[in-house]
């Protein structure tokens, strides 16, 4: 589960690039910039989620 | 007092400038040895020598390591200013992707004296980077983990975002290819020092694990506190001195600031770490009945790294209100980690480092003045999140199959200072039991 939220991270970062490159007007390209942002949130979310069980299963 | 307007053409430095920023520079070092202070203070008393040991060969380590591989792919180096580099396009756009230097400090001699203190910039830049993940390991970090940590991060991902953003790289040139302000702005090192070693940090902590009690099976987290209170407010003092020192050097270098501009970024730096201090005092007060000595460092440490970003482009009411919510965040964010999500950071690098710059850089573009500016910021902290720290776990993952992070747990539990050094500390000091080994 960590593994697939660190795959989900670069994804959010290449929406971040895709909106510089797509959309030359301010807002759509702002919007979609954090919308890139969140989806690097939710992959470390997911990563940290994953960590936390993890460990729960292999504390002494 | 105004703030800076960055300027995308570097004037010629007049002497003046060129003597009073390498003066500031030969002061910066000070920001890591209070950070080192800091990291030892916060870990175990008979992890103390190793810790601060591992902090002078991490120095050591990052300058060796820098100037045979890493200066050449920042090509921000003597021959190469601002951008040469190797470049691909896509839609229409140059992206200047990596740095192509001479090898091994070719012409430095010769070159500008604008390019000779941005190379000393790196080099101090390099090392703290390297610095703040060391102290995330403490008490179960190998020594000759965290030398090869700190040498990957020199050779690999430090020299890549510094030409992304100090040597014309494509973050810097978000302005002229894409119109969002100046490009990404980050004159004292947020992103390419603190979130960088922040993010390092967690990829440490997540491969090396908690040490050994931290979580018990049943309840709560133990509480694990620092060896040594004097050592971590001390370290703040000195890191005081060290970041005024690095926030001014950087105005001058990256943003081309006039003298007569200096004096506020100094001010905002001293700001923000006040206001970061104030707050944190004031919520670990309300929380635990007293103050927390050690959760008061680490908010004034996180203003201080606010402060990296936007000192330089922000008013001092601008920096007191970052710093104000940097300190508010701290203490909240350190307890968190700790509780929900099973981190065992005794630097609380994570918080202070990461959140703390990332904080900042969203404060440079939110306050300033030209237009795109905090798109530009985002795109860049989502560099960081998005690619920094899956290529950092990623790198760090290889690297302890060769070189394994952890120390073996007999090492643990008689301390590192003893498996690693053969001596402790404090000899003559009578060392505790520590009851999480009964």
């Amino acid at each position: 589960m960590k593994y697939a939220g660190l795959l989900v991270m670069p994804a959010g970062f290449f929406l971040s690039i895709a909106a510089l490159v797509l959309f030359p007007a301010p807002a759509p390209r702002a919007a979609f910039v954090v919308c890139g942002l969140a989806v690097e949130v939710l992959g470390l979310t997911v990563a940290v989620r994953g960590h936390v069980e993890a460990r729960g299963e292999s504390r002494p | 007092m105004t703030p800076i307007a960055p300027s995308l053409i570097a004037p010629v430095m007049t002497d003046a400038a060129f003597a009073l920023t390498l003066a500031l520079l030969l002061l910066a070092p000070l920001a890591i040895a209070g950070v080192a202070l800091i990291n030892t203070g916060l870990g175990r008393s008979r992890s103390a020598a190793q810790a601060l040991l591992g902090n002078l060969a991490i120095v050591a380590v990052t300058a060796i390591v820098f100037a045979l591989v890493g200066a050449t792919l920042t090509g921000n180096l003597p021959g190469t200013p601002g951008g040469a580099g190797h470049i691909f396009h896509l839609a229409g756009k140059p992206w200047n992707w990596l740095g192509a230097g001479p090898f091994l400090l070719g012409g430095l001699a010769a070159a500008p004296p604008q390019s000779q203190l941005a190379l000393l910039f790196e080099f101090l830049a390099v090392a703290l980077a390297a610095v703040i993940p060391w102290g995330s390991g403490a008490d179960r970090l190998r020594l000759t983990a965290g030398c090869a940590a700190a040498a990957v991060l020199a050779a690999t991902v430090f020299p890549l975002l510094a030409h992304w953003v100090w040597a014309g790289g494509w973050l810097a040139q978000l302005g002229v290819n894409f119109s969002l302000g100046a490009g990404f702005l980050d004159p004292g090192g947020a992103a390419t020092v603190h979130v960088l070693g922040g993010l390092s940090a967690l990829a440490v902590i997540w491969i090396a694990g908690p040490r050994k009690g931290k979580f018990p099976k049943e309840g709560f987290a133990t509480a694990l506190p620092g060896h040594n209170a004097v050592y971590i407010l001390f370290g703040c003092m000195l890191a005081l001195v060290g970041w005024l020192a690095w926030n001014v050097a950087g105005a001058v270098i990256w943003l081309h600031a006039p003298l007569a501009a200096l004096p506020a970024t100094a001010l905002n730096t001293l700001l923000s770490a006040s206001g970061a201090l104030a707050a944190t005092f004031a919520v670990t007060r309300i929380r635990f009945g007293k103050p927390d000595a050690s959760l008061c460092a680490n908010g004034w440490l996180a203003g201080l790294v606010a402060s990296s970003a936007c000192a330089a482009l922000v008013t001092p009411g601008q920096a007191l209100a970052v710093g104000f919510i940097a300190g508010i965040v701290t203490p909240l964010l350190v307890e968190l980690f700790e509780l929900a999500a099973s981190i065992d950071d005794p630097s609380g690098a994570i918080t202070v480092h990461a959140a703390g710059g990332l904080l900042g850089l969203l404060a440079a573009g939110l306050f300033a003045p030209q237009p795109g500016q905090l798109v530009a910021q985002l795109v860049g902290s989502a560099t960081l999140l998005g690619l920094v720290l899956p290529l950092v776990y990623l790198l760090f993952w290889l690297l302890n199959r060769v070189v394994p992070f952890r120390v073996d747990p007999d090492g643990e539990r008689i301390g590192m200072d003893l498996h690693e050094l053969g001596g402790g500390a404090y000899p003559e000091f009578v060392i505790h039991r520590d009851e999480s080994y009964r």
